[in-house]
């Protein structure tokens, strides 16, 4: 970026921050950030599809090195589930690998350096490119009230429509008719806290990190053949360095974090007050 | 970073994704992980079975052995009575022919001096005849002195 010239930091931050969109209707609701819905669609085929080859072909003989690490991984995670849901996992279960690797690769996208993807992007003539589709709200939130409508689905089924609606007004406080509001506002309070905090919190940290990549590549761009310019780059590779190896566990935790509090919150969904 | 209408698209390809887990990841695994599971823990077994199988056997084996050193040593013990016993007979059935034969002998040697000594007797007889007849310068009529020749045979 340092080639442009005319380019100032705040151009360079926003820059990255724009989607590439598309309107669909009126208003400025019914644009799609294609960059977005591209890339998930990518990281979700790669990630899955990679697993359905090796699990479609996978057998009860001695596994080779693939199957063995796509068994190791699909073991961590119905090891994980079943120790927060005890009942059936055909359904969490691969709810809880289809969170983990998506968001797992799409979180993977921050350790390309931002400036390669710019480049790429401008070359291919498009204006605008993020290609990390957890650093996009509509993706988190996505995901997460897609939970939300899991942990209602849940609380039906596993307690009825009477029964989830009984609670929502008696638990967690009492029965008594003079209880019944606070227990009610709690309760919606309670339910809409959950998925807003897990997609808050995995699109905050992507987000944060991506910013702070912004920032360090921002040092990089005034780096020049002086004295002050050197330090400046050799800061720039050494943080960006740094940031990335340190990114690499907080990709991993995301992700994991992302697909345990979703089978908790559906397990609890199955709990009754 | 606008909320916008890419939440019902991501929306749908979460619920695809998860779809697709459910349909075509999940079970293949789940399958192949328990059926080698299965297939270990009847290895285990099989296994269990054999060592036991092998104590068996190992048991087996020293019992038939110890039956088959108990027979032959019986077998043993009987030959070696029933050698002493043939020898025990043999012995005996050459002392009975021995017997036989020192008593035939005896009998016959019994016969040989009876008859010698009858034959004596008439010698004896004819030279006291003879004697007398010299004695008395006469023919003895010898069966006229049959009665008295008789009780001198009798005497010698």
């Amino acid at each position: 970026m340092a080639a442009q010239g005319t380019l100032t930091p705040s151009d360079y931050i926003a820059h990255h921050l724009t989607n590439l969109t598309v309107k669909v209707g009126e208003g400025g609701f019914w644009t799609l950030n294609l960059d977005t819905i591209i890339m998930s669609w990518v990281l979700g085929l790669v990630g899955l599809g990679g697993i359905w080859l090796v699990a479609k072909g996978a057998t009860a003989e001695v596994p080779g090195r693939l199957q063995s690490f796509i068994e190791m991984f699909f073991e961590f995670v119905d090891n994980t589930v079943r120790d927060v849901f005890p009942g059936s996992r055909a359904f969490l279960g691969p709810l809880a690998i289809t969170i983990f690797t998506w968001v797992f690769m799409m979180n993977l996208m921050d350790l390309i350096p931002i400036d390669w993807v710019a480049t790429v992007s401008h070359g291919l003539g498009a204006p605008a490119w993020k290609a990390v589709p957890s650093t996009d709200l509509n993706t988190t939130f996505a995901m997460s009230f897609s939970i939300f409508f899991l942990i209602i689905f849940f609380s039906f089924k596993a307690k009825g429509a009477g029964g989830f609606v009984h609670e929502l007004f008696t638990a967690p406080f009492g029965s008594n008719p003079l209880l019944w509001i606070p227990n009610l506002a709690l309760n919606i309070i309670e339910l809409l806290a959950k998925p807003v905090s897990l997609g808050m919190r995995l699109f905050g940290n992507m987000y944060a990190g991506e910013l702070i990549f912004m920032l360090l590549g921002l040092l990089g761009t005034i780096a020049s053949f002086t004295v002050g310019g050197l330090l400046a780059g050799g800061a720039s590779a050494v943080l960006t360095w740094g940031w990335a190896v340190f990114h690499i566990l907080i990709i991993l935790l995301q992700a994991f974090i992302f697909m345990v509090l979703s089978v908790v919150y559906i397990a609890m969904a199955h709990e009754h007050h | 970073m606008n909320i916008n209408a890419t939440l019902f698209v991501q929306a749908l390809s979460f619920a695809f994704l998860i779809w697709f887990a459910v349909k075509f990841i999940w079970p293949p695994l789940t399958r192949a992980i328990e059926e080698r599971n299965k297939r270990i823990a009847d290895g285990l077994a099989a296994a269990e079975k054999g060592k036991a199988a092998l104590v068996e056997a190992e048991r087996k084996g020293e019992a038939s052995m110890k039956e088959a050193r108990d027979r032959a040593s019986g077998v043993l013990t009987e030959s070696e009575k029933r050698g002493t016993q043939i020898v025990d007979e043999a012995r005996q059935a050459a002392k009975a022919e021995a017997d036989r034969i020192v008593a035939g002998a005896r009998e016959q040697i019994a016969a040989e001096v009876a008859k010698a000594r009858t034959e004596l007797r008439e010698q004896v007889a004819r030279l006291a005849v003879a004697g007398a007849e010299k004695i008395l310068q006469r023919e003895v009529d010898a069966r006229a002195h049959t009665e008295m020749l008789s009780k001198l045979k009798a005497e010698l």
